[in-house]
């Protein structure tokens, strides 16, 4: 408990490269997996293989991969570039299969409907079909949110600041205090996360709470 | 007026829905399309507002071929209503209403107050407006998209099984309502049911059709029960021995209907209409 008073400086600077770290991917992985779902959904093939490659791409174990990608995309083994890479990738791996089941879930009559009240496509992409997917994005944002934090603890192991730093150096100087709170706050910030997440959700998608409430 | 001009549609999968459909529709007519699942009227409704391209032949809204109207354009001067109402689930009873007016760029507050108006015109209270389409009941979530289908003053309703989905009960009322809308807006309605006493009620004009989109019979109800074109038709409307078999009995002088059952349904009286 004292190491952790006496250090609350290193632990608000971790914490805070940790977040740097983990929103990027987040957005980025969230942001990309929307069009790439929807352009797999309009190609039967494209579904099928891109599910299978997610599924394999989220079976390459995370260490070889930061050490592969900076010498693939010419960064130093230490850039936060190849944290963010590396864990936006992860991040589609997870979110482009869950992207694409949500926006197939969404029901093909109420679509039909919008097109027949008068909808643009780009329009019913936008104001209809997205927002009805909503929830279901939102339950996959949260998976990748909690992954995407727990995984960049990974960086630590290479010297790249964050929260995982503070197990590696706890370890090797047998501080156990350190170790649990790199632990305790790596869990810490994905609840909040997740949390943060599901609230804007509702914020986001005020219907979805009334839902199958029925008839008042 | 609508015209069907010798149209068929050919699916890319290589279903023939419709062979070869011709029918005239005049403005401010009801016209209702009945026949068995798979007989092509929903593909033959969806021709009028592009949301189906025919294969062949054209179809014509006031002698335009609606192959050259932009669709999206199209879509929004043609009310549509379907069987499960079709509302969006993320937007309140009101804005529903309003999709047309406020796809169109009219202000919020205009869009909301003739959404409101329009709630209160299909029977329902205007304060259902600020809940969304799961809070209301099968048969009021039908009457908001009536309204919804209203909501531009279009002069062309299309309606695909509107009232399929609801008990007899409420089926019933809803079409009282809409006989009584009918009879103050006077639209051109194209009406689909596979009800055969749906399509005599509202219909003006019935078409039955066979598998294909071909036309088995068109005519007036009264033209069509007392003349059934065939045995399809005749077993189709239920003419002949079925419940529509009515006889007259004499009861304390009084010309009494009975029906198959000989249950009374009524008592006749000399020419009299109305
Ligand atoms: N998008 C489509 N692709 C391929 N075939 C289709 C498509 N839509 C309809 N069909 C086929 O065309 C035929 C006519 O369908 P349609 O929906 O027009 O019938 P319907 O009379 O409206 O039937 P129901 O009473 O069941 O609604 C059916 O055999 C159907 O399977
Ligand atoms: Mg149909």
């Amino acid at each position: 408990m004292s190491w952790v008073l006496a250090n609350l400086p290193l632990l608000a600077e971790r914490l805070l490269a940790h977040l740097g770290q983990s929103i990027p991917p987040i957005v980025l992985a969230f942001v990309l997996a929307i069009p790439i779902a929807k352009l797999a959904n309009a190609r039967g093939w494209l579904r099928g293989g891109l599910t299978a490659g997610a599924g394999l791409l989220y079976a390459v174990p995370s260490l070889p991969l930061f050490i592969v990608l900076p010498i693939i995309l010419g960064t130093g083994i230490r850039s936060t570039v190849n944290i963010i890479v590396a864990l936006t990738i992860y991040g589609l791996a997870l979110m482009v299969p869950s992207a694409s089941e949500a926006l197939r879930a969404v029901s093909r009559d109420t679509l039909q409907s919008a097109t027949a009240q008068g909808y643009a496509p780009l329009a019913r992409f936008l104001r209809v079909e997205l927002p009805l997917a909503g929830p279901a994005l939102v339950a996959g944002l949260r998976v990748v949110a909690v992954s995407t934090v727990s995984l960049v603890t990974v960086g630590g192991v290479l010297g790249v600041p964050s929260l995982g730093m503070l197990f590696i150096d706890g370890f090797q100087r047998s501080i156990t205090a350190e170790i649990l709170a790199g632990i305790v706050l790596t869990a810490a910030l994905a609840i909040a996360l997740d949390l943060l997440i599901m609230l804007g959700g509702r914020l986001a998608l005020p219907w979805s709470r009334v839902r199958g409430e029925g008839v008042r | 007026m609508i015209r069907f001009d010798h149209v068929g549609k050919t699916y890319p999968g290589g279903t023939t829905a419709v062979e070869d459909f011709s029918l005239t529709i005049d403005s401010h007519a009801s016209v209702v399309l009945v026949g068995t699942s798979g007989s092509g009227k929903t593909t033959l409704m969806r021709m009028v507002n592009r949301m189906v391209d025919p294969t062949s032949g054209r179809v014509l809204i006031d002698d335009e071929d609606v192959a050259g109207v932009d669709p999206v354009k199209l879509r929004r001067s043609i009310g549509y209503v379907m069987q499960a109402s079709g509302l969006l689930p993320h937007r309140t009873v009101a804005e529903n209403v309003a999709t047309v007016p406020l796809l169109e760029g009219v202000s919020r507050r205009r869009s909301r107050s003739r959404a409101l108006a329009l709630l209160e015109m299909v029977g329902l209270d205007h304060r259902l407006g600020d809940r969304y389409p799961s809070q209301l009941s099968g048969g009021q979530q039908q009457r908001v998209g009536v309204a919804r289908a209203l909501a531009s003053d279009p002069n062309i309703l299309l309606m695909d099984e509107p009232f399929g989905a609801v008990d007899p009960i409420v089926r019933a009322e809803l079409q009282k309502e809409l006989l009584r809308l009918q009879s103050e807006l006077g639209k051109t309605i194209l009406f689909v049911t596979h009800d055969i006493d749906e399509a005599f009620l509202i219909g003006e004009q019935v078409v039955i059709l066979r598998p294909g989109g071909e036309i088995a019979q068109q005519g007036t109800p009264a033209e069509i029960l007392a003349d059934p074109a065939d045995d399809f038709v005749e077993s189709f409307v239920g003419s002949g021995v079925g419940k529509r078999a009515l006889h007259v009995d004499e009861v304390s002088g009084q010309q009494v209907v009975l029906d198959a059952g000989d249950r009374p349904v009524g008592v006749l009286r000399e020419g009299s209409r109305s």
